[in-house]
């Protein structure tokens, strides 16, 4: 057989740079977290919560996020299509272009330029960046892909193609604005019009960012790493389209008992419920896949942090169409909680399956084995552990302050004040401040692991280094 | 194992893929745009922001205020009762970007215009702690140090296509950040006279349930401190609002001023704390132990 020049290094440039993204997101994540409990901790004008936030949230979705995918895609492309890239050129100004756009975005929002979009809330000079950032590397997807040498493409590259079209809609849309000087623009749609393209956007930015190219990733690495093939074939063809089809249609669950047309809450809360399909069918095709290798949950460590990460998703995916059901939502809409299921698919799913899939390079990208695998252990639990912390006491946060924003006497008066139901916020914020922590200390043992790899690991076997 | 034609042409998935994304965004973003923002959704006396309050709002969305605060009320029971009448559509058209936000760390704000008097907002922006010690509001006292500039101001109306005249543009001359947000958070949600038609009446003769009971004035003094001592001062000696240590008041007109406020003259009403509480207060008032 021939032998295919594989681009590794693009693959590990990525890598090492979304990791570092991923750093600051959690330093920044702590810090905010702290901020909320210890106002002195904001220095005015730049280090407030009000524009650190937005740093945290960009750093994480498209630093840690997207430039994971960038990496992995790569990867995965060119074994699944067992060619070269198409440009190694253009993916080298891809990363170059990635870095300086991630930095821009960083000063400005410092700076306070912001559209107050949440996850679009760069300007539009950044904005024109992201869209070069985002074609460049869809042509270089697409041609790898033309150029193939296996004539099927396997699930992995389906949910690839359709988030490469879902970003470049949903952003461009949602970016439609004015200029009034360099960094500075109002949006081309005013209030309610405003606030629905905005929540189509949103959510679908956890479809074509935090859902599609995670599930790519876990329906390559998850065969991969046990040795078995995906259970159906077939379920993943329902799944996929079902998926992409009925995303689209819920992005007004974020805007309940809004001034939004009631039509158009109906429809989001129904196809929100329905959601919950297609979801799960991935959730069963991973499950059914390890009929028979549940053995390896205990001897091969990519499976503990790849079947954490599904559950998550399951988890994720019954808890957000409970949130978009009307009754429910006027109970836990704008609290606690809804950090709570963020941070449940953000840390858990996201990340437990982005760290399989580096953990899996790292033989290939690195030419040598892990340093540890009990450091990999180490991280496994203190991530799982932080983030189990986080999530809980912010649902059991989310509750109480709902409760007590809805208690009422019984002459019909509230029974709290407003600031009544804050002060009981502050024993959970410690305790998401506390789970933070160790979550950070988890991506330090991560990070560690893999300096030692890289410094002096034992050499990994060409087998493996190909394979 | 059979495939389909899709699961081979990477082109064909592409349009396919599109196309089944077009469907539900053409039915839920692009469709409702025939309902919102039309005739049906006037309101006559919602009117574009002032020079002064559309740079207020501009400062607003620079400091990011809106991952803390919202500015929707729902038409919910508690909602209403705590911040005032609920969010109509019309109130948003000249929102751009619109500001609903989606976490309530801080209390909505979408009609907090008129609640207060402008010295308390002075105060409260510069160190919200002062006013409110167990807040975790950053405090903003910067934008006192910063001058607005005039002709930026000028631009950001003319793209917005609102009204002004020569004169508003001149007298922001010399204005500070801290003027534009203040003027910018008295207009929030006045576009509705909400105010006075959620004013409470009290209806019936008033009796204190507890007249002088240790246990109600004990209560009472609680309440005045979270509630009142901002604005009337820690021992009554009058700060925003006027000194309330004079006893000029019987108990009942000191309820129907506490329950029903002076809202247009920045005396919020507290009739959401319940006529319990607010007895409680007027027994701390008028028969604490005084030293
Ligand atoms: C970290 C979250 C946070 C940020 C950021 C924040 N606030 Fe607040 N804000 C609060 C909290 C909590 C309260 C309630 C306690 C208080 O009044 O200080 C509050 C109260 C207020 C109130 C009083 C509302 C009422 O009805 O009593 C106003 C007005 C206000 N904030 C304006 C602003 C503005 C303007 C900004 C941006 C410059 C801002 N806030 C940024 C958390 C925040
Ligand atoms: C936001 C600031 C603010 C808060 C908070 C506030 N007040 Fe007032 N209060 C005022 C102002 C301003 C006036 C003067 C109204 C006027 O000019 O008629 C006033 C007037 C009054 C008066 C009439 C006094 C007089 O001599 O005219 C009473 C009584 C009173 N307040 C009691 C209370 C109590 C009790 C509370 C707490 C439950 C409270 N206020 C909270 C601002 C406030
Ligand atoms: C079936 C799938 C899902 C549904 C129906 C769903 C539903 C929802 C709903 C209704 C909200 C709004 C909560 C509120 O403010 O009241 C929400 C918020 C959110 N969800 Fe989900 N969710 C799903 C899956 C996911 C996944 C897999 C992620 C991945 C991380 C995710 C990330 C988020 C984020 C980031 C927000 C916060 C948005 C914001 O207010 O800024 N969701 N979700
Ligand atoms: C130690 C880890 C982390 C900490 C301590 C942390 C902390 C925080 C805090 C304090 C907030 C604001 C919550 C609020 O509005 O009250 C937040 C929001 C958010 N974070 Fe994190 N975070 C962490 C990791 C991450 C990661 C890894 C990601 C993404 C991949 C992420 C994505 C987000 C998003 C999308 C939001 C917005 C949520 C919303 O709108 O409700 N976070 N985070």
């Amino acid at each position: 057989m021939e032998t295919v020049n594989y681009n590794y290094a693009i693959v590990r440039s990525f890598i090492t740079w979304s990791i570092i993204w991923g750093v600051v997101t959690v330093l920044v994540g702590v810090l905010i977290s702290f901020q909320l409990v210890l106002p002195e901790l904001n220095f005015a004008p730049y280090l407030t919560y009000g524009r650190l936030r937005p740093i945290h949230t960009n750093a994480g979705i498209f630093g840690w996020g997207i430039g994971s995918f960038f990496a992995l895609f790569y990867y995965m492309v060119q074994r699944l299509c067992r060619t070269s890239l198409w440009s190694d050129g253009l993916a080298k100004f891809q990363l170059w272009f990635f870095n300086a756009t991630i930095i821009t975005a960083a000063v400005t929002l410092l700076l306070g330029y912001t559209t107050s979009k949440e996850y679009h809330e760069l300007e539009w000079p950044v904005d024109i960046m992201v869209v070069i950032l985002w074609v460049a590397f869809a042509i270089n997807i697409i041609m790898t892909i033309v150029k193939r040498r296996e004539p099927q493409m396997y699930v992995s590259l389906w949910f690839m193609l359709a988030s490469l079209v879902g970003v470049a809609i949903l952003y461009l849309v949602n970016a439609a604005e004015v200029p009034v000087s360099l960094f500075k623009s109002y949006s081309a749609y005013a209030g309610t019009n405003d606030a629905n393209v905005q929540w189509w956007f949103g959510h679908n930015a956890v479809a074509m960012v935090l859902t599609a190219p995670p599930l790519a990733v876990f329906y390559y690495f998850l065969p991969k790493a046990t040795g078995a093939p995906i259970y159906s074939h077939r379920l993943s063809i329902v799944a996929f389209w079902s998926l992409i089809f009925m995303y689209l249609w819920t992005g007004a669950h974020h805007l309940l008992w809004t001034p939004v047309p009631d039509w158009v809450q109906t429809l989001a809360m129904a196809f929100s419920v329905m959601l919950i399909a297609p979801s799960w069918g991935s959730v069963f095709n991973g499950y059914l896949t390890m009929n028979g290798q549940w053995h390896q949950m205990r001897e091969n460590y990519l499976v503990k942090f790849l079947i954490l990460g599904i559950t998550f998703y399951g988890l994720q995916t019954l808890q957000g169409p409970l949130q978009a059901v009307r009754s429910f939502s006027s109970f836990i809409h704008y609290t606690e909680w809804v950090p709570g299921h963020v941070h449940m698919g953000a840390m858990g799913w996201v990340s437990l399956v982005l760290f399989a899939a580096i953990y899996y390079l790292v033989p290939k990208i690195y030419g040598r084995e892990l340093y540890s695998i009990p450091l990999a252990n180490l991280h496994f639990w203190l991530v799982l552990v932080g983030q189990l912390i986080y999530s809980i006491s912010l649902w059991v946060a989310g509750l109480q302050q709902a409760g007590m924003w809805h208690a009422m006497n019984n002459d019909g008066s509230l029974t709290y004040t407003f600031m009544e139901a804050f002060v009981e916020m502050y024993p959970y914020w410690w305790m998401r401040g506390v789970g933070g922590l160790i979550y950070l200390v988890g991506i330090l043992v991560f990070i560690v692991n893999l300096i030692k790899t890289a410094q002096g690991g034992k050499p990994a076997p060409e087998a493996i280094q190909n394979a | 194992m059979s495939s389909h034609a899709w699961e081979k042409k990477p082109v064909l998935l592409l349009i396919l893929a599109t196309v089944t994304i077009l469907v539900g965004t053409i039915f839920t973003m692009v469709l409702p745009f025939a309902w919102v923002n039309t005739e049906h959704d006037r309101i006559e006396t919602v009117s574009p922001y002032s020079p002064l309050e559309q740079a207020g709002r501009d400062l607003y969305i620079r400091e990011g205020c809106n991952n803390c605060h919202t500015q929707t009320v729902r038409p919910l029971v508690a909602e209403v009762l705590r911040y005032g009448d609920y969010s109509k559509s019309g109130e948003f058209i000249y929102d751009r970007p619109h500001l609903w936000g989606s976490r309530r760390t801080g209390p909505d704000l979408a009609r907090l215009g008129g609640k207060y008097p402008d010295e308390w907002h002075y105060q409260h922006m510069v160190a919200p702690t002062s006013m409110i010690p167990k807040s975790n509001m950053p405090a903003y006292g910067f934008l006192n140090d910063n001058l607005i500039d005039p002709d930026a101001v000028k631009k950001a109306m003319d793209v917005l296509g609102f009204p002004y005249s020569s004169n508003d543009i001149a007298q922001l001359e010399g204005k500070t950040e801290m003027d534009a947000m203040v003027a910018y958070l008295q207009k929030l949600g006045t576009g509705i006279p909400w105010r006075k038609a959620a004013e409470v009446e009290i209806i019936g003769e008033l009796v204190n349930p507890f007249p002088k009971e240790p246990t109600a004035i004990a209560a009472g003094e609680l309440l005045y401190a979270e509630n009142c001592a901002a604005c009337h001062g820690e021992e009554l000696e009058g700060q925003i609002g006027p000194e309330l240590d004079q006893d000029v008041y019987s108990d009942d007109e000191l309820f129907e001023l506490i329950y029903v406020g002076v809202t247009d003259a920045g005396m919020p009403s507290f009739a959401s704390l319940g006529s319990t509480k607010v007895w409680q207060i007027v027994n701390f008032i008028n028969y604490r132990e005084t030293p």
